[in-house]
């Protein structure tokens, strides 16, 4: 699989990233209606990090999440992902859009696995229809990743067969499966026992020693203490530490 | 069985859509009739000291409606048939014509018989002797007979060419000839048929005192005032009144051989004799509804598609297609598509049939898949975003197959629904198996056995159809379950 390589610069203005920062947020603002829900947030994130993002609901840590991923047009500021510049209050270019998905890969609290498609199928269809890999090769590879993650058993179980803990993995096998150097995960241990969290931990650490970067959005103290890097506190919409 | 009779008031049955001379609306009143018929039923009411009241009743539904006593009499233009005969009680006839070909002036020198018209499209009025005479052409001749559910769309369609000749009433013909041009009626006589009064079976004693008032008005002239002030007095009806009272025997029908009609069979044979023209109307039903629904799924997922993603102009013509196509009768949509567009485009009855039940029938499936693609969450949308499928890939990879598997329940449904709703399309002259039945019951001259065949075959159809679709459902169970 060759679509993590070769970094697009999309925009011109942009300096070349010193090789450590991954993802630099600069003075990114989000309303909703007169609601401010992200009020200038700035940080930097290093590859290698697995940076959890912390504080009450509607601090503005998933919102913020959901920003880098593309998915939340943001008013002012920019995000930049290793070279793919996503600038505030500007509709996203098509070479964005295109460019983004390969840089950052997203787990879902409720992981939105396909619900028509098997566990493998899941992890194929990006790969095969997105970036035109062949299709033995997709699955070979697609069969790798849900080794790796540790549920290749459930290759042929469709997503309602799966527990919440294997739908996790195999949304994280999915994600991968574009091999983007970043990893967003938003509430990964919501609703997992204190063993699958321990396990997820571990899962995410091997991640890390494969240079990944990883930044979670967490309520759960205990789980960012022992496997975060750096915690990142919001509060209103702001980096408070 | 209870026959309405009111004292005073004398109830008869006729359809005054067939119009002048039988009977009309008075175009000077339209709250009154007028035409032949409606004198006669008057001259019968007053020889009885009543007076004559008007129950309006489709043309092919005269008979069972006077069997099961919504009226004491049927006219409007009846036929005597050796059927009639044997299942109701029939007047004496009071007026003969003759079944005469008309076809287009060009073609008058060579299409003069049905013996010209080998491989020609020969229409005329379904449940009718002229119909019955087309038939047997059809086996003997080689003719493709063409049934009509009114006398007036046969002409039009011949002088546009759909069909190449009509066989019908002189009567019908010559009126016909009066408000359209482009058509010769041929001077040949192909049968020669009579206009009689039906009553239900048990009025026999009525018949025969309304036979009295007949022969009265024979005798004294009152009928041909009557037939003289309708244009329609010839030199046959003083020859048939001359037989009547002097008592010979009328044959119903002269020129069609009636010994084989399937009234004087019995249930078995008549229905062995019918099966086969029922299962050849299945398969017009049938393959008309699969077609009919395949570019209606088709078109119908265009529609849904364009009002989900389309810009705003876009979505509300197509939100105006949707309202327009279901918030008119498909009767009105078919008729407009056949005889309305007929001056523009002239399309083949099938092709009519297929693409008036398709556009009809799109509305309804594209907002089925409509509310199906928007009820797909949010959330996968947004998967395969971060992904990197475009939206088109989105809608065809993701969204599209798990709306599809919500939109299968009331396409079933709908197929369904289309299955029998293909019965309209008779009205553009498609044979298809209510039409058949139809025809069988008129022929029969009981619904019974046709109804009870009919329904076997249509169930026949969408049984196996619903399982079918219950085994995909069960396979791929709602993803939200």
């Amino acid at each position: 699989m060759e679509v993590a390589d070769g970094m697009t610069s999309v925009s011109a203005s942009d300096p070349p990233d010193v090789v450590d920062v991954v993802l630099r947020a600069e003075g990114v603002e989000l309303r909703r209606g007169a609601r401010i829900i992200l009020a200038g947030v700035s940080c930097e994130v290093h590859r290698g990090e697995l940076v959890a993002l912390m504080g009450p609901s509607g601090s503005g840590k998933t919102t913020m999440l959901r920003a880098i991923a593309g998915l939340e047009p943001f008013h002012a500021g920019r995000i930049a992902v290793d070279g793919v510049t996503l600038e505030g209050g500007v509709k996203l270019s098509t070479a964005t859009l295109r460019e983004l998905p390969r840089k950052v890969g997203m787990v879902f609290q409720f992981h939105h696995l396909f619900e028509h498609l098997t566990a493998i199928e899941n992890i194929r269809l990006a790969p095969v229809h997105a970036y035109r890999v062949d299709a033995a090769a997709a699955t070979a590879r697609a069969r790798e990743l849900l080794k790796s993650v540790g549920v290749d058993h459930r290759a042929d179980a469709l997503p309602r067969e799966l527990s919440g803990g294997e739908a996790q993995r195999v949304a994280i096998a999915r994600a991968l499966a574009v091999d983007p150097p970043v990893l967003l995960m938003d509430e990964p241990t919501a609703s997992l026992d204190p063993l699958r969290r321990t396990e997820l931990g571990e899962l995410l650490h091997g991640l890390l020693r494969q240079r990944r970067t990883l930044v979670v959005a967490t309520h759960d103290e205990e789980f960012a203490r022992d496997f975060a890097t750096r915690i990142v506190r919001f509060r209103d919409g702001l980096i408070v530490e | 069985m209870v026959v309405a009779q009111s004292a005073g008031v004398l109830r008869w049955a006729g359809d005054p859509e067939g119009g002048a001379p039988f009977v009309e609306a008075d175009p000077a009143r339209p709250d009154q009739l007028v035409g032949f018929d409606v004198e006669i039923a008057s001259l019968f009411a007053r020889s009885l000291g009543r007076t004559s009241q008007f129950v309006n009743v489709d043309f092919r539904l005269i008979d069972q409606s006077v069997a099961r006593g919504d009226a004491e009499i049927g006219m409007s233009g009846i036929e005597d048939t050796p059927a009639r005969r044997a299942t109701l009680a029939v007047t004496m006839p009071y007026y003969e014509f003759h079944e005469v070909l008309s076809v287009r002036d060009a073609d008058a020198s060579r299409f003069r018989s049905l013996a010209d018209l080998k491989g020609r499209r020969v229409a005329t009025l379904g449940g009718t002797i002229a119909y019955e005479i087309l038939l047997r052409a059809e086996r003997d001749r080689g003719i493709t007979a063409v049934s009509y559910d009114d006398d007036v769309h046969p002409y039009s369609d011949l002088v546009i060419g759909r069909v190449d000749a009509v066989l019908l009433d002189n009567v019908l013909a010559e009126r016909r000839q009066r408000a359209m041009q482009g058509f010769t009626i041929q001077p040949q006589t192909v049968a020669v048929g009579h206009y009689v009064a039906v009553l239900a079976p048990q009025n026999g004693p009525l018949r025969d005192t309304l036979n009295e008032t007949l022969r009265a008005a024979m005798r004294d002239g009152t009928l041909e005032r009557i037939f003289t002030k309708w244009r329609v007095w010839n030199d046959d009806q003083p020859k048939l009144y001359a037989r009547l009272l002097a008592g010979e025997p009328v044959e119903p029908v002269t020129g069609l051989d009636t010994s084989v009609s399937v009234a004087t069979m019995t249930k078995w044979e008549a229905a062995k004799r019918y099966f086969p023209s029922l299962l050849r109307a299945s398969l017009v039903t049938i393959v008309l509804s699969c077609l009919s629904m395949a570019l209606a799924v088709l078109i119908g997922v265009v529609i849904a598609t364009g009002r989900v993603y389309g810009a705003p102009p876009i979505r509300a013509v197509l939100l105006g297609y949707v309202e327009l196509m279901r918030g008119t009768p498909i009767l009105l949509q078919l008729f407009v598509l056949y005889y309305g567009l007929a001056a523009a485009i002239k399309l083949p009855a099938f092709a009519a049939a297929l693409l008036g039940l398709a556009l009809n029938y799109a509305a309804y499936e594209s907002e089925i898949y409509r509310s199906a693609l928007e009820a797909i969450s949010v959330g996968q949308l947004e998967a395969a975003r971060t992904l990197g499928l475009t939206d088109r890939q989105i809608l065809r990879l993701v969204r599209g197959p798990q709306a599809f598997r919500l939109a299968l329940a009331p396409m079933t449904n709908d197929f369904i629904a289309l299955l029998k709703d293909s019965s309209l399309v008779s009205v553009l002259t498609v044979l298809e198996l209510t039409k058949e039945t139809q025809i069988f019951a008129t022929n029969l001259g009981s619904w019974v056995l046709p109804g009870s065949m009919c329904a076997a075959l249509y169930l026949a159809m969408s049984l196996p159809l619903a399982a079918v679709a219950r085994r995909l459902e069960r396979r791929w169970k709602s993803p939200t379950a």
